[in-house]
């Protein structure tokens, strides 16, 4: 039966979320904005009481752990369709980034490496790294939306497998504990021969080089790695080591399946962070929004702002959707990547025009309004672009290859 | 009796009042309607006022309302059946039920195989043929949002099934698929807020075999119109009510044997039934951008005199029938955007321009591309308020939000559709310029239709 209201079963966690954003989140959200690079201590106490629920099973995971597919099935709830740890993630993502997004990218143990990991490890891999902080090391200073066409070597030597290459842009870079770095067994084979690689932080070989200064989303580190003769564990690398050209990127991008969702669900939460302030400042201005009456025949500032709601209502759903057909094993790159592009989109345009229709209160650093325009920026970028994503979709939708459609 | 203006636009011709006429164009002007009456009777097309064959596709002539049958005075005033709101649901869910998706297909194959093939020939027209009509009857549209008890089909509210049905029939052609809803928005109405006497009076006529053309008249003609404030008015006369002002936009007019036309009564919207036959009560023709195949008409009410039976539920159930009729018209953008989807997906894969298909090149690629998430965004926002309105959950913002948004990005996947094709999208070879026509009806259109 056709019903898109979030679960019931969910709304404890989405409550449980809700408030941590509103008392753990908000309060740092400033203060980290202003001191960036500085380590949000205030979040380890938090991440201790969610591995306390989570041991409970009290949460289904605030973040990126949470996309694993067990294939353990918890019995189907009515009608046969189920409501699982994929809603259950974006549900929480959606409340963590309406608090803040930057402090949610830092929360330990909950890096897009771990989802990675959770999207790619087979079970012995998936044991070892439990607990684990792991960054996703893919992008390099010489391609970024090509990550096909990446550098950064992998050789087996004996039992390890060397690397070398270097890596920007890696999330959480410096507080995780592992980086997941993504790399080609051979150059000449094209993507089939890229797959990715846990390695612990201290390897020798290992160099952070330096932090990004950034538009937004500050609380969060941004690193840039060298690796010169890496070694770690054969054992190390995510999936199969087999270089199989038919299966060509699946291994690797089934990673994102999973994590654009969530991505997704970040623009969804800070967007909504802006259209629930920006509301009661028009209201406090004298603006009321009629749902029952015509826009035009409201306001332009109402009329504004139905549209930003409506497109956002499209981006909140569209990433429902994708999350709901994971959880009941249905292919969903498709819907992915339109929740990635809508919420992408909809984040920066919602955001931006909300500064706008809030004015020098909007822009000025009185109100979060400016922080979070400055932050959805980054959800319309990482995790594959708007344009990756309209890539994506129009492939599909017109049955064309990557090398058919460039 | 001619009470109101002939409508404005067609009296100025698109100008603007602050154009004046100078002796030369005084005289130009004279020309043309000299020439306009030769052509008039070379065609035959001049026609009195009588109540004659309906010229609805080039003409505005004014007639009365159809010949309507006795819809006899019926029921005691006891209660009136309704249907119980479906289920409160747990669990996030996109899929129908059986019996939805039962309908769905069928709809689907009507639309397919019997409203595609005529939309073409309709649309120029300005009529819904009677085979396609007499097909949605047999399917048992109208009689979708009545409760079984009074004939009907529906054990439940059905705004999700109607939802899913309105989307289904418009992939077929939007101008037929409110051609052949119409009366069933008269019926669910009927249900949802007639009392006993209304129902036992008006419905029995729907769920039979000789099912009358019907339609929902809210929408008036003036910019910025307010469905929430009709400038038609009703007021108290004796026992019965009075009623004045003009509708537009109403589905097959001048064939309705029974209106329910939004009025303003001491200050509130309210619902109204009117047979067609009431006295005061004309239809004019109101060929419009597009939905032809839908007859649009006006109906002015000139002192229409109407009994104690007349008042359809109270000025809550009118903004809920406003709601459900903007439900109805997102549900029918989403068939017609994805009639747009279907159509240029294998044009510009075969297409060919610069040696290879224009499918190829990112700027073509990407409008697909967005065509098809911003569909699939306006069908989950649509279906939230349908499934919120189907558990009698307040829906007023979602309804909103629904209408927002299939008004922007409708119009927007049917501008693209036309620019895809090109010069070709541009004339009639092809259907898109038809679904840029009828895409832009919604968010201008109340009324019509409802679910």
């Amino acid at each position: 039966m056709i019903n898109l209201e979030a679960p019931k079963k969910f709304r404890p966690l989405i409550g449980q979320a809700h408030q941590v954003a509103m008392n753990l989140l908000r309060p740092n959200s400033r203060k980290y904005d202003l001191a960036e690079h500085e380590y949000p201590k205030e979040l380890d106490m938090l991440a201790a009481m969610v591995d306390g629920l989570s041991e409970s099973g009290q949460a289904s995971g605030a973040g990126a752990s949470g996309v694993r597919r067990a294939e353990d099935d918890p019995s189907k709830s009515n009608g046969g369709t189920r409501n699982g740890s994929n809603l259950a993630s974006v549900l929480s993502v959606m409340e963590m980034c309406w608090g803040d997004v930057g402090l949610l990218l830092s929360m330990p143990r909950q890096g897009l490496g771990n989802s990675a990991i959770a999207s790619v490890a087979d079970d012995e891999q998936a044991e070892r790294f439990k607990g684990v902080w792991a960054g996703m090391a893919i992008t390099e200073p010489g391609c970024g939306s090509d990550s096909a066409s990446i550098r950064t070597t992998a050789r087996l030597d004996g039992d390890e497998y060397v690397i070398n290459g270097e890596k920007i842009y890696v999330t959480a870079g410096d507080r995780a504990d592992h980086i997941v770095v993504w790399a080609t067994l051979d150059e000449s084979l094209g993507r089939a021969a890229i797959k990715s690689f846990v390695v612990p932080k201290g390897t020798p070989g290992m160099t952070m080089e330096r932090l990004e200064h950034k538009l937004g989303i500050r609380a969060s580190d941004t690193a840039a790695f060298r690796f010169e003769d890496c070694r770690v564990p054969k054992e190390n690398l995510l999936g199969s080591p087999e270089i199989d050209p038919k299966q060509g990127f699946a291994g690797a991008m089934a990673t994102f399946d999973n994590t654009r969702p969530l991505v997704a669900a970040m623009a969804v939460g800070c967007a909504r962070a802006s259209l629930e302030l920006t509301k009661e400042l028009l209201e406090r201005a004298g603006v009321d929004i009629d749902y029952d009456r015509p826009a035009q025949t409201q306001s332009a500032a109402a009329a504004t702002f139905l549209q930003l709601e409506a497109d956002w209502e499209a981006a909140y759903l569209l990433t429902l959707q994708a999350a709901w057909l994971a959880d009941n094993r249905t292919p969903n790159s498709l819907e992915a990547s339109m929740a990635k592009a809508k919420a992408g989109r909809a984040g920066s345009e919602v955001t931006l025009r909300c500064v706008e229709l809030a004015g020098s209160l909007g822009y000025s650093e009185h109100e979060l309004l400016e922080k979070w325009a400055r932050d959805s920026k980054i959800l319309d970028i990482f995790e594959g672009t708007q344009q990756i994503q309209q890539l994506i979709v129009a492939r599909r939708l017109l049955g064309k290859t990557s090398a058919e459609l460039r | 009796m001619v009470t109101t203006d002939a409508p404005r636009d067609r009296a100025r011709h698109g100008l603007t009042s602050r154009q004046r006429q100078d002796p030369i164009g005084f005289a130009v002007a004279v020309l043309n309607r000299l020439a306009r009456i030769e052509a008039l009777d070379r065609f035959g097309l001049r026609k009195p006022t009588e109540r004659v064959v309906f010229e609805a596709t080039r003409t505005g002539f004014r007639t009365l309302g159809a010949v309507n049958r006795q819809f006899a005075r019926a029921g005691r005033g006891g209660t009136p059946s309704r249907l119980p709101a479906a289920k409160a649901a747990g669990t996030f869910d996109l899929t129908p039920t059986e019996d939805e998706q039962m309908l769905v297909d069928v709809v689907t194959e009507l639309a397919a195989e019997v409203v595609r093939p005529a939309a073409a020939e309709a649309d120029a027209s300005a009529s819904a043929p009677e085979p396609v009509l007499k097909a949605s009857l047999e399917l048992g549209l109208p009689t979708l949002g009545v409760p079984e008890e009074l004939g009907g089909i529906s054990s439940e509210r059905s705004a999700m099934a109607g939802t899913l049905v309105a989307e289904a029939l418009a992939h077929g052609d939007m101008g037929l698929a409110v051609a052949t809803l119409a009366p069933g928005a008269v019926s669910t109405a009927l249900s949802l807020w007639g009392n006993e006497e209304q129902q036992a009076t008006y419905l029995p006529a729907f769920t039979g075999d000789d099912v009358p053309a019907a339609a929902l008249a809210l929408t008036e003609p003036r910019p910025l119109f307010d469905a929430m404030a009709p400038e038609t008015t009703a007021r108290r006369d004796g026992d019965g009510y009075v009623l004045d002002g003009v509708k537009s936009m109403v589905p097959r007019g001048a064939d309705a044997e029974l209106f329910v036309v939004g009025a303003l009564l001491d200050g509130e919207p309210r619902l109204f039934l009117v047979e067609s036959e009431s006295t005061g009560l004309e239809v004019e023709a109101e060929p419009s951008m597009g939905l032809r195949a839908a007859s649009l008409s006006r109906v002015v009410l000139d002192g229409v005199r109407v009994s104690d039976l007349a008042p359809l539920g109270a000025a809550h159930d009118y903004r809920e029938c406003v709601r459900l009729s903007r439900l109805a018209w997102s549900a029918l953008s989403l068939g017609t955007a994805k009639a747009v989807l279907d159509y240029v997906i294998p044009y510009v894969n075969e297409r060919e321009a610069f040696g290879e298909p224009i499918s190829h090149r990112q700027s073509v690629a990407f409008m697909v591309a967005d065509i098809g998430i911003e569909l699939n965004g306006m069908r989950l926002v649509t279906y939230r308020a349908a499934s919120r309105a189907a558990q009698g959950k307040d829906f007023a913002r979602e309804v909103a939000l629904a209408r927002r948004l299939c008004t922007e990005r409708g119009m927007r996947i049917g501008n693209d559709g036309v620019q895809l094709l090109g010069g070709h999208g541009y004339v009639k070879e092809h259907p898109v310029e038809r679904w840029y026509r009828d895409l832009r009806a919604i968010g201008v259109m109340e009324g019509g239709v409802l679910v």
